[in-house]
């Protein structure tokens, strides 16, 4: 399957996922909603020019404000996170050429603790821009720094517990061809 | 002059992110005004489609819910029927006062549509339902919905055939309010804390108030009609400062399963809106 055509089918999954199964998902605590759809940008390939990265986040963003009803928050926060994403992969990238003989982020492109970090920074961006965006119209600093902490925690796990199950097997690509 | 192009070359990733925080920031804080005519429309429509697949599915599984809900409202409506009062001395008779929808047409106030949510969210800061009735269906911005149960909220946004709904758990959302115990008003809101309580505020001290009284709609607010249910008073949340009480009230709506919802259409709200504005402008 071509990558963009399984990066289509992708942000469609995504959405649908994020909002008919865990925005449905009866509320546990105030400060707890689970964020997964996020990760369809974290999976985008390595080689997509930023410029293209910026308008993918925003625009993948939008789609899921226009279910939630909320225009501009989530596309902000996906906006973000799609510009910071090239440098953190720059500096988290161990081996010199790594992003040139994979094609996306992963366990086993970048390596267990360079990966999870390039996630819970991510993660951890997403959703401070997302709460801080919620808090400006209300809330306490303390519900900001509960529903951040929180939210990260429980958006990191989910987005392991996906790397598990669906484990993405990568070729390794040399361009020796 | 060319100094400008080239930094807009050099930097053009970091101009084009600010570019786009500032246009989803614009849609965010300015919603209301100029984002809601220009792209809600359309993507009510789509949205609404795809909830309403989605719903296609669920709505089994909230069929049991649902009946019961229904055979309780047939109940209590049962129960309203004037056969069902007979006083024990022939000599006098009761009457009650039914409203004959013939004669009385140009006295009906409001007037009732039924619809089915096909979108709900319970867990965000703002919270809206989708219906599956829109303009076609004479729905229109600004009319309340209630349940089989209690009041649900007002609709916000109509396209062709869905409207979106601000429901009762959604931080804008304020509706006047009163207690079946002494009538005093005051207005229910919703602290965004648990989607299983709402804050009933602007209570006097001075009203009677007791664990577990009924609340009701007030014939104040042009949404509702009066006597409509609201909920319950869960918990009396002490505040001496205050001169009013906080109130933390349990809907009666069951947000989590709600299926049918009737939308209120408000007949006389243009004469008494007419009026209102009127008389606000003779004394400007």
């Amino acid at each position: 399957m071509s990558e963009l055509l399984k990066n289509i089918i992708r942000y469609v999954f995504f959405i649908l996922v994020q909002v008919f199964v865990l925005f449905k998902i009866p509320p546990l605590h105030r400060f707890i909603t689970p964020y997964l759809y996020f990760l369809f940008i974290l999976w985008l390939p390595f080689n997509i020019s930023r410029t293209l990265l910026c308008l993918v986040g925003f625009l993948f963003g939008l789609s899921l404000d226009y279910f939630s009803r909320t225009p501009g928050l989530h596309a902000a926060a996906c906006t973000l996170i799609a510009y910071v994403r090239p440098f953190i992969i720059n500096v988290l990238i161990s081996q010199e050429g790594s992003d040139k003989n994979y094609i996306s982020p992963s366990i086993t492109s970048m390596g267990w603790a360079p990966y999870a970090t390039y996630v819970l920074v991510l993660t951890f961006l997403h959703n401070a821009y997302l709460v801080f965006l919620e808090w400006m119209s209300f809330g306490s600093f303390l519900y900001f720094l509960g529903k951040v902490t929180a939210t990260t925690g429980i958006s990191f796990l989910l987005i392991m517990l996906t790397e598990l199950l669906f484990y993405r097997k990568q070729k390794f690509r040399t361009n020796t061809v | 002059m060319r100094n400008v192009f080239l930094f807009i070359r050099s930097n053009f990733n970091f101009l084009f992110f600010l570019v786009l925080q500032i246009i989803s920031l614009s849609f965010l804080f300015r919603y209301n005004k100029f984002h809601e005519a220009a792209f809600m429309n359309a993507s009510t429509e789509i949205t609404g489609r795809v909830n309403q697949k989605f719903n296609n599915v669920e709505y089994y599984f909230q069929l049991k819910r649902t009946n019961d809900s229904l055979v309780n409202e047939n109940r209590r409506l049962h129960q309203a029927l004037k056969e069902n009062y007979e006083a024990p001395d022939s000599l006098r008779r009761l009457i009650l006062d039914t409203l004959r929808t013939d004669s009385g047409k140009t006295y009906l106030k409001y007037n009732f549509m039924e619809a089915k949510v096909v979108g709900n969210t319970t867990s965000l800061q703002a919270n809206y339902l989708t219906i599956h009735r829109g303009s076609e269906g004479h729905v229109r911005p600004n009319m309340g919905v209630v349940s089989p149960q209690g009041i649900v909220g007002t609709v916000v946004n109509v396209s062709e055939h869905y409207a979106t709904v601000m429901s009762v758990l959604n931080r804008q959302f304020k509706v006047v309010v009163k207690l079946k115990n002494g009538g005093d008003r005051g207005t229910i809101e919703w602290d965004g804390l648990s989607p299983l309580f709402v804050t009933l505020k602007n209570i006097p001290k001075s009203a009677v108030v007791n664990k577990g009284d009924t609340v009701l709609t007030s014939q104040t607010s042009s949404l509702f009609p009066a006597n409509i249910m609201v909920g319950t008073i869960y918990e009396i949340v002490e505040d001496n400062a205050s001169n009013f009480y906080t109130l933390k009230v349990r809907p009666s709506t069951n947000f989590y399963s709600v299926e049918y919802v009737y939308v209120i259409e408000n007949l006389q709200y243009e004469e008494q809106k007419r009026l209102e504005d009127s008389t606000r402008k003779k004394f400007q």
